[in-house]
């Protein structure tokens, strides 16, 4: 219990985004829209995104599926970190933004989780904006056996 | 936590289904891994499932092998080659006996089981498979025994069918008729022992019911072959697959067995040197069973190595490692019900291997196998590659503690212990 190690990964407001996450749900007939999975442990994540007139500001973001503390937390942080920017902004956001905002050691395994709602953000922003995916994203959301 | 594992009912819970009992305490002793601490804590070693530690005995004959007996085998005419190749063919007469195979000829060194599996599907199945013919697996299939027909199936217009499973976890074998009504049915391929429930598969119905359609059966034993004597004619299978990995030899090797008349009709699978009879411009012709199936430079250390690590597992005495399993997996099941909001899958004790996979309400495996980790305690977390079983149970993930000869019960309470961690840390 007193073990620093996962008192550190697991603290307070990661415990809170994941048990109460911030964006939870769905947005009918989103403007962009991406669903990502870890094919290491089978977690999913659809992300929904709505844009204000301009077809350009990120007006709402919202998230659904499951995962784990990390993924979760993770995304529900970029949900917040995200309301307002603009798409093309976000669509190549350094991962490190968000990492500083989790603000916890991760071994190289748990980053993937961490970093899965950003990526299937960013691809679902691509794919609206109708922009290639950067390398590595491509056929991110087409890893499901099948 | 000592004391909890040595009071009395832990040695009762099941009975012992006699025969010679080990002692995983000494046994321990021949695994170098656990000379060392995790985050500063003894190492719970709980995923043998995934892969076994190795004993001294089993590192130490490859070493030999490659300090005393080392070139390319059945090759040159030297000294060295013929002790090199005779060591090889021995670890294969080993895998033989292992296995109780009427002939060496029929033992195919591979990389694991998956590649073994793919050798037949491959082999056999791009031969034999067409329209109108149907491939049946599992629900409960690891995907090495399931994406190779899924594929292989598709690429010839073959159909691939499932055996489900019913409410306990338990292969539905009333499901066959209707399947059987689905077409030709080729190729039936199953597990023996379930990676991720533990589940002892009741093969010998399904062997019976394969041949009566005529088709080949063909057994996924890499998680069998660690815990319970695997015998391919007592079976009835047609092929089987083992992994070295798994049972106390190294990676990168494990076996197939076939029998000679199907291995003698099928093409092969990799080609290359050594599985040649000749070879000119216009034609090669294929080598003798089992070289036609060996393309390449063999693992010959490997094999080695896969052989002394059937010599221990005999002097320890498969039916023994059998006993403690089924003895652990009760145990724990006992302890890991204790806990609050934990949700148990598969069968009861003495119908699995020693494999228990569990969640704990509202916490994902990732996170606690994390927390676990932080205690020295190193369990699965995941879909053990076993995603259709997965879908059917409605989770993404599960955790899992495996046993294997050298677990003892305070590798147990302590996973329980850092479970009550757990849930304190998501209270």
């Amino acid at each position: 219990m007193s073990d620093p190690g996962f008192e550190q990964m697991y603290r307070e407001v990661i415990l809170d985004h994941y048990k109460n996450p911030r964006g939870h749900g769905v947005i009918d007939a989103a403007d962009a829209e991406a669903e990502g999975q870890n094919p290491l442990c089978g977690d999913e994540v659809t992300i929904y995104v709505a844009f204000a007139g301009d077809g350009e500001t990120i007006d709402e973001v919202k998230f659904s599926g499951r995962g784990c503390a990390i993924s979760q937390a993770a995304t529900s942080m970029l949900t917040e970190m995200v309301q307002g920017r603009g798409a093309a902004e976000v669509a190549a956001m350094d991962k490190d933004e968000l990492l500083d905002q989790i603000g916890i050691p991760l071994t190289p395994v748990r980053l993937k989780c961490a970093m899965l709602g950003l990526t299937t953000l960013k691809v679902a922003l691509h794919k609206a904006k109708g922009t290639p995916l950067p390398e590595g994203l491509a056929g991110f959301d087409e890893l499901e056996l099948s | 936590m000592r004391s909890r594992c040595e009071a009395p009912g832990y040695h009762h819970l099941v009975a012992v289904t006699g025969g010679m009992k080990l002692d995983a305490r000494t046994l321990r002793r021949d695994f170098p891994i656990f000379e060392q601490e995790i985050h500063g804590k003894p190492l719970a070693f709980l995923d043998s499932a995934a892969s076994s530690q190795k004993p001294r005995q089993m590192l130490e004959a490859m070493t030999r092998f490659y300090e005393t007996s080392y070139a390319n085998v059945h090759r040159g005419v030297y000294e060295l080659a013929e002790r090199a190749t005779e060591a090889l063919e021995h670890a294969r007469e080993r895998v033989r006996a292992f296995l109780n195979a009427p002939t060496s000829r029929e033992i195919v060194f591979v990389r694991n089981a998956t590649e073994g599996i793919n050798l037949v599907a491959y082999a056999w199945g791009l031969s034999n498979l067409g329209p109108g013919d149907v491939v049946v697996v599992t629900e409960l299939e690891h995907h090495s025994n399931f994406v190779p027909w899924q594929f292989i199936a598709g690429k010839r217009g073959a159909a691939l069918a499932l055996i489900p499973l019913d409410e306990h976890g338990e292969l539905d074998l009333t499901s066959l008729d209707a399947i059987a009504a689905q077409g030709n049915v080729k190729a039936v391929a199953t597990n023996l022992v379930s990676n991720s429930l533990g589940t002892i598969n009741p093969v010998e119905k399904v062997v019976a019911w394969a041949h009566e359609q005529g088709a080949i059966f063909v057994c996924d034993a890499a998680q069998a072959a660690p815990h319970m004597a695997v015998d391919v004619q007592a079976l009835g299978v047609d092929f089987l697959a083992i992994s070295g990995h798994k049972m106390c030899g190294p990676s990168g090797v494990g076996a197939l067995w076939g029998r000679s008349e199907l291995l003698l009709e099928m093409d092969p699978f990799l080609t290359g040197g050594h599985m040649i009879a000749s070879v000119r411009p216009e034609k090669t012709t294929w080598g003798e069973l089992p070289h036609k199936f060996e393309a390449g430079t063999a693992p010959m250390a490997e094999a080695v190595g896969l052989g002394a690590a059937i010599d221990y597992l005999d002097a320890v005495g498969l039916d023994a490692i059998e006993a403690h399993e089924h003895e652990l997996a009760a145990y724990a099941l006992g302890r890991l019900g204790e806990l609050p909001g934990i949700q148990l899958y598969g069968p009861p004790a003495d119908r699995r291997a020693g494999i228990v996979s569990f969640n704990l309400e509202g916490i994902h495996p990732h996170d606690v196998a994390q927390i676990l980790d932080m205690q020295g305690v190193a369990i699965r977390a995941g879909h053990h590659c076993c995603q259709p079983l997965m879908q059917k149970l409605g989770i993404a993930a599960t955790n899992r503690a495996s046993f294997y000869l050298y677990t003892i019960p305070e590798e147990i309470d302590q996973l329980v212990d850092g479970l009550h961690t757990v849930r304190k840390v998501f209270a």
